[in-house]
């Protein structure tokens, strides 16, 4: 009877063994798309399953002195047992041992996540009230990222239309960026305006965007992992903070060599003054 | 000592003013805490509406309610009205109402301060409020008013700053009061280590206040001074640092969540000794596993902060100085636990509260000690992962062991017992469904949920509607606190002196309800020594 309701829980944490296939009812977060993604999901899953198993000991010890050291069943209180100086020391000590196996390799990962160095292509990515610029360092291709018409449309106070009918509602751009699987890839992240925060799951990466200031923060992708993923601001920036997604579409290396060609040859033709007038990137 | 032949010449002077004067003027710890937890309640409904309204926007994707400027000021109000109108207010009250009564004294060390610290918070709030009806809308630029967003925030950041500097001085006044109050008129015979525990967390706590209240103070002026005297101590262009904002900001924010939870640790130390027919296991453990956690909280900080950009070696300090909080706070879990080991259990509302909090304070603590970690913050930061954690710490944690202490205390106050069925009531409700509305917040950030959004892809829809549902259940069952309260107040079965069979403490030696003055003559030697003696063996 005083089990204080926790019998429920055991179906989702059994449950976050595995990071969610499914998208509705998702528990965990993504393994992810590179190394330190990887070393990160490590990480989070090790403390988790030590919290647990600490919780199954503590919780038990709880739930064990409710259900035998009961007043009503006529238990008799052991006034004498008031303190065990060897009791706090091991209860103190041992935490201390938990704490270093969980401090050790979270060193390691964070010493990892800090060496930028070595890459072999730079973007510059700079947060706006409200939407995301990217500038290929070195090439001369920009690009504005902002959240896509229709996600825009359905999002309107009262707009009557259906998010569920909207594809990847709120998670979708006009020109996602484009990055290299493969690669080292280095990302300078700042803010024109107020503090944003550039946030991709799949790597891991999470870096404030500072206007004044430039942080870093590096990638490399499996060279198989080829595709579309999503991320959000996270840092709220103001009326639009939830309406700014980061969309990044991933090709290998030729792929993404021939699309940054392709892009330059685009802006070359655009700034010719015998083209047409190119549509307008900025928003 | 002399105040006690003074007091013993003393007639009963029980002239107190009727009506409203004698709310406005009362200099009676009993009637100022009576105030503050009053004061508390109607914050903690209007607060608690908030969340009401955020729970409704959220409960399908979508936006159905509220412009995203108005749903972020009720992120930013909710916070505050909270953190400073609900969950500081009601530790005062609680400290005011018993630690004269605990230590043996007549009143609080300085009265009409008492006085002054309390109905400055009307009025802050009043002006905070006021702000949703002002063009331009309340602050909405979160609780932690990080520039440069907040110095876009128009009419009401002067009155949000002017508010927060007197919610300050109320708080940094009422901690002077119980430093001097606690090391000034203690009876004879309770010494320091014979003090309850209680007594002891509002000791440290109030240091806490002293220390980073001014330096909140310092921060908002600094946002004032940039926004309206052309200082740039936060903006790059001017050769300042938004960053900078964060760390003065946090620096009193992380010692500010430990004012907010020892406190609790108090009373959860004073319950469960009562209804474990046993005195608390490893008193002086306590104590020390107490400052050891005030200390600490001084040195973390920047762990609200890891995604900054700040360099590899404070990334790395801030972990680990992190990481070490949660030894002492696992000591006190294991002291509580020991207490109830080999004890006589029984389960009366305040025992139920102080359980749960034990249960869902240590939930609180596992999400905590992963958000230590700083590469894992990455994932975790600004998302519905943090939200969970400080909702658990916050809610199952301090909220809970503040009603676990009102129904400790308040047929001493009242002189009656309450309804405990419908006490218990409140009790199942809210243990319930404070986990269906903040469980699967843990799940939501970890599936990517950005925090303080109004409007979510549809992959979260289901993990929000079940939270949403969650928290109007629970929010209606709160409804059932006050009407508990009210009828306590107006009648019931006469409480005993003693209430709780088991309990120890100055308190329990006073009448119920305890007369309006109390402790005018000092109890004697032999009372403190059987009180503190069962309590701890110091």
């Amino acid at each position: 009877m005083m089990t204080k309701n926790l019998g429920w829980l055991a179906t989702p944490l059994l449950t976050l063994m595995a990071p969610a296939a499914h998208a509705e009812w998702a528990l965990n977060m993504p393994q992810g798309i590179t190394n330190v993604s990887r070393s990160v999901y490590g990480l989070h899953m090790l403390a988790f399953w030590i919290c647990v198993w600490i919780a199954v000991f503590v919780f038990g010890w709880m739930i064990y002195s409710i259900v035998v050291f009961r007043h009503s069943k006529g238990a008799v209180p052991d006034t004498k047992l008031v303190h065990n100086t060897k009791a706090e020391i091991i209860w103190t000590t041992i935490p201390v041992f938990i704490l270093i196996g969980l401090a050790v390799p979270a060193t390691k990962t964070l010493i990892e996540t800090d060496d930028a160095s070595n890459s072999q292509v730079t973007i510059r990515v700079t947060g706006y009230q409200w939407k995301w610029g990217y500038e290929y360092v070195g090439t001369g291709v920009t690009l504005l990222s902002t959240l896509d018409e229709k996600s825009n449309a359905a999002r309107q106070l009262g707009s009557g239309i259906d998010p569920f009918t909207v594809d990847h509602y709120l998670l979708n751009v006009d020109h996602p960026l484009v990055v290299p699987a493969g690669t080292k890839v280095r990302l300078l992240i700042t803010a024109q305006d107020v503090i944003h925060s550039w946030w991709l799951p799949v790597l891991a990466i999470k870096k404030d965007a500072i206007p004044g200031f430039v942080n870093e923060a590096w990638f490399t992708i499996d060279a198989g992992a080829v595709g579309t993923y999503r991320g959000q601001c996270a840092e709220l920036c103001g009326r639009d903070h939830g309406f700014m997604p980061i969309v990044v579409e991933v090709k290998s290396k030729d792929d993404f060599d021939a699309w940054i060609k392709t892009q330059q040859a685009a802006s070359a033709a655009a700034a010719t003054p015998s083209a047409p007038a190119a549509p307008a990137k900025a928003s | 000592m002399a105040y006690s032949d003074h007091t013993a010449a003393h007639e009963h002077h029980d002239h107190k003013p009727s009506g409203i004067w004698r709310w406005l003027s009362t200099t009676n710890h009993k009637d100022i805490g009576t105030l503050y937890l009053i004061f508390s309640c109607v914050m903690f409904f209007v607060g608690g509406f908030m969340a009401m309204l955020i729970r409704l926007e959220l409960f399908k994707p979508g936006l159905q309610f509220f412009d995203p400027s108005l749903f972020n000021s009720l992120t930013t109000v909710h916070a505050l009205a909270m953190i400073f109108g609900a969950v500081m207010p009601a530790w005062v009250g609680l400290a005011n109402w018993m630690i004269p009564m605990q230590i043996g004294a007549p009143d609080m060390a300085l009265p009409r301060m008492n006085n002054f610290s309390f109905w400055i918070l009307p009025f802050a709030f009043t002006l905070l409020l006021s702000t949703f009806f002002i063009p331009g809308g309340a602050p909405a630029g979160g609780w932690t008013l990080y520039p440069p967003l907040v110095l876009q925030g128009g009419n009401s950041l002067p009155l949000a700053i002017f508010a927060i500097h007197l919610m300050g001085a109320s708080s940094i006044m009422g901690a002077i009061n119980v430093i001097v109050t606690i090391m000034n008129m203690r009876a004879p015979g309770m010494t320091l280590l014979r003090m309850p525990l209680f007594v002891w967390t509002w000791l440290i706590t109030a240091y806490l206040l002293i220390a980073v209240m001014p330096v909140l103070a310092g921060a908002v002026t600094m946002l004032l001074t940039d926004h309206f005297f052309g200082t740039s101590f936060f903006s790059a262009s001017g050769g300042g640092d938004p960053v900078m904002f964060q760390h003065i900001f946090w620096f009193f924010g992380h010692p500010e969540v430990y004012i907010l939870i020892l406190p609790a640790f108090g009373v959860v130390s004073e319950i469960i000794p009562t209804f474990s027919r046993k005195p608390l296991f490893g008193y002086s453990a306590m104590v020390y596993a107490t400052a050891s956690i005030a200390f600490l909280s001084f040195i973390v900080w920047a762990h609200h902060m890891f995604t900054v950009g700040m360099p590899l070696a404070a990334e790395l300090f801030f972990m680990l100085s992190t990481m070490l909080i949660a030894i002492p706070t696992g000591v006190k879990v294991f002291n509580w636990c020991a207490t109830m080991w080999r004890g006589s259990l029984s389960f009366e509302p305040p025992m139920l509260f102080a359980l749960s909090f034990l249960f869902l304070f240590t939930i609180g603590g596992f999400s905590g000690l992963m958000l230590a970690l700083a590469p894992s913050d990455f994932q975790y930061q600004d998302t519905y992962f943090v939200v969970a954690h400080f909702h658990y710490v916050l809610v199952p944690g301090a909220v809970f062991a503040i009603m676990g202490g009102v129904y400790y205390w308040l047929p001493k106050w009242t002189g009656h017992m309450y309804n405990m069925t419908l006490a218990k009531w409140h009790f199942w409700l809210s243990t319930i469904f404070v986990n269906v509305l903040f469980f699967p917040q843990h799940f939501l950030g970890l599936a990517g949920m950005p925090r303080r959004i109004p409007d979510y892809s549809t992959q979260f829809a289901d993990w929000n509607m079940v939270s949403s549902l969650g928290g109007f259940a629970f929010g209606l069952s709160q409804v059932l606190f006050p009407i508990i309260i009210i009828q306590c107040i107006r009648g019931g079965e006469k409480a005993t002196d003693r209430v709780w069979e088991s309990a120890h403490g100055l308190e329990w030696e006073l009448p119920s309800p305890a007369p309006y003055h109390s402790w005018e003559e000092p109890p004697t030697l032999a009372v403190v020594e059987h009180e503190a003696e069962h309590g701890h063996t110091m």
